[in-house]
């Protein structure tokens, strides 16, 4: 999984160059200019991405420390 | 009733601010009295909490008053420069630097960025070099927020006090606005530390998102006079000129441009208040909901913010000449326009509270840093006792806050700009971040090589641009803050090369076997 999130990172961050829309002056829904329409939809997917990260790549070894603060503060 | 325009607003800015200080004070009476609680908040903060506390910290006058001038400068491209950018960068630095940070902040004690590097690369003069360098890069993103707040408050307040300040047109001038907001800041900084710091931005980045979604249904509803809000977005976004809608011919928006101002969000992996919120988290897993939301809320802003500032520049608003001049007028001119009285001073509160909840952590970051970097580590730990170091640490945030705010009146630049000059300084030092958590090879010379590199050539370009004067100034058509990330990496890693390794011991306490 670890090749999949950092995957679409890279993908995430080719896409956002966009220069196929560079000169792209449509309206999308009649209102959202497609510059902006296309750059939320990255944003979209950053949120997707890092959604990914969290569930299946977290560093679990952090959960030492946290578990040795949690004695500390009992005691 | 009616009262003379700009009373109203002024009125509900008054509360708004008062009701701050309530918090600040109300928080203060959680204060355990030592120097951790009130520098990390004895690491309390739990995930909402963190997420809209880096959030607040993070968006700034930058976020709403930039976002919408640079949109009716440069057009709807600017999403793409750095609100869709930094929702890529900003969690993959929460992720890969913020957590690993947060695990050594709380196995060795750290509260600041300069112990952390002084023990991983054995320097104690280290400290010396970067301490003036943060600071430095510091006050100018300081400088940002105070200016906005005045003028945003001079722009709602128009007209309330004709015979006093007849040169803002009745408006109360940006000084006065800057010195309350300064004052209201201080005030709940030096009496609730950071877990007041962590409250206020909780509140009020609550506070800025909610009024700058209902910003932009009050303008969408009625800038084209229509009867339904669709009519009118559709009237809004055909009025938009057509270089606003596209990049090309654009000379902020060349290929290289826009591709190396990705590098420009790296800049928070190197925030040194931003070190110091993620030090505050309970534990690691509270990063979660920061790391995955983050990029949502920075869209919920900034999307809003860039097709206003879009529609400002279409023939359906006309924008008097002063306004015009000024970017940073832009929202508060449009809020004013469109909103009612009422409305209007709810929208401003929500502006100034997007500035302040950046203000606070800046003013107690560098208070925190001078007092244990300084003042702590060359006066002897045992000198002081840890109520002192709380005093210490409040004596230099006022001394900071007189500082930027005597800086604040001397000049004026793009918000904008300006900030994206500080934000490049600091990116161009985040080799040195991700190399001494990621590469034994990091050597004390390499650190040096790299923060000297860095400053000098922020230097040499923040001078050839005019001191942030030329908006447009690019390094051979890419943003300055390519090079000068370049140049730092290279620094770092050739001197590195050549350099003696910091000691075995140091590399185990920072690279310890089970993690290889």
């Amino acid at each position: 999984m670890k090749y999949v999130v950092w995957s679409l990172v890279v993908i995430l961050i080719i896409l956002h160059q966009d220069f196929w829309n560079w000169d792209n002056a449509n309206l999308v829904f009649g209102f959202i200019p497609v510059t902006l329409f296309y750059q939320v939809c990255i944003s979209l997917g950053a949120g997707f991405t890092w959604f990914l990260a969290v569930q299946f790549i977290w560093p679990e070894k952090l959960e030492y420390i946290e578990q040795l603060e949690e004695k500390q503060g009992e005691e | 009733m009616t009262f003379e325009p700009g009373i109203t607003q002024l009125v509900i800015i008054s509360i708004y601010l008062a009701l701050l200080l309530g918090l600040g004070l109300f928080s203060n009476r959680l204060f355990s009295g030592s120097s951790k609680d009130y520098m990390l908040a004895s690491h309390s903060i739990g995930p909402f909490l963190l997420l809209m506390s880096i959030f607040g910290t993070t968006m700034t006058a930058f976020a709403l008053v930039g976002s919408t001038g640079e949109s009716f400068k440069e057009g709807v491209g600017v999403y793409g420069l750095l609100a869709s950018s930094s929702g890529i960068v900003h969690s993959m630095c929460f992720f890969i630097l913020g957590v690993k940070l947060w695990s050594f902040g709380r196995k060795y004690g750290y509260t600041t960025q300069i112990e952390f590097f002084r023990d991983r690369l054995e320097s104690d003069k280290l400290g010396i070099v970067m301490f003036p360098i943060l600071v430095g890069l510091v006050i100018p993103y300081l400088l940002i927020g105070v200016m906005a707040s005045g003028t945003v408050i001079a722009a709602a307040t128009k007209g309330a006090f004709p015979d006093f300040f007849t040169a803002t047109g009745g408006g109360v001038p940006g000084w006065i606005g800057s010195l309350v907001v300064c004052g209201v800041v201080l005030t709940y900084v030096f009496f609730g530390g950071m877990r007041g710091t962590a409250w206020a931005n909780t509140f009020q980045t609550i506070v800025f998102m909610v009024l700058g979604v209902v910003t932009f249904f009050v303008i969408a509803s009625r800038i084209g006079g229509q009867d339904s809000i669709w009519e009118n977005l559709k009237l809004a976004s055909e009025s938009i000129p057509r270089d606003k809608l596209v990049r090309a011919g654009n000379p902020s928006m060349s290929y290289l441009r826009f591709a190396t101002y990705m590098f420009v969000p790296l800049s928070v992996g190197m925030f040194p208040h931003l070190f110091q919120h993620w030090l505050t988290a309970r534990k690691a897993s509270n990063f979660k909901l920061a790391v995955v939301a983050h990029p949502l809320f920075i869209m919920i802003v900034w999307a809003p913010c860039v097709l206003v500032g879009a529609w400002a520049a279409g023939s359906l608003v006309e924008l008097p000449p002063p306004v015009k001049a000024n970017a940073n007028a832009i929202l508060p001119f449009l809020v004013a326009r469109f909103s009612g009285d009422v409305l209007g001073g709810f929208l401003i509160a929500g502006v100034l509270a997007a500035i302040m909840s950046s203000l606070d952590s800046q003013f107690l970051c560098v208070g925190t840093i001078f007092t244990n970097d300084i003042v702590v580590h060359y006066g002897g730990k045992n000198r002081f006792s840890d109520k002192q170091i709380v005093i210490i640490a409040r004596l230099f945030i006022i001394l900071i806050v007189a500082i930027t705010y005597g800086l604040s009146l001397l000049d004026y630049r793009r918000v904008f700009t300006l900030g994206v000059w500080c934000f490049s300084g600091f990116s161009a030092l985040f080799p040195l971040i991700l190399a001494a958590l990621y590469w034994k090879g990091l050597t004390k010379a390499g650190a040096y090589a790299s923060v000297i590199t860095a400053f000098g050539l922020w230097c040499y370009f923040f001078y050839q641009s005019d001191f942030a004067g030329n908006p447009h100034y690019n390094v051979l058509d890419m943003m300055p803050v390519a090079p000068m990330l370049l140049g730092s990496t290279l620094a770092l890693v050739l001197v590195s090369l050549v350099t003696p390794k910091p000691s075995e011991e140091t590399l185990q306490k920072f690279f310890p076997a089970k993690d290889s």
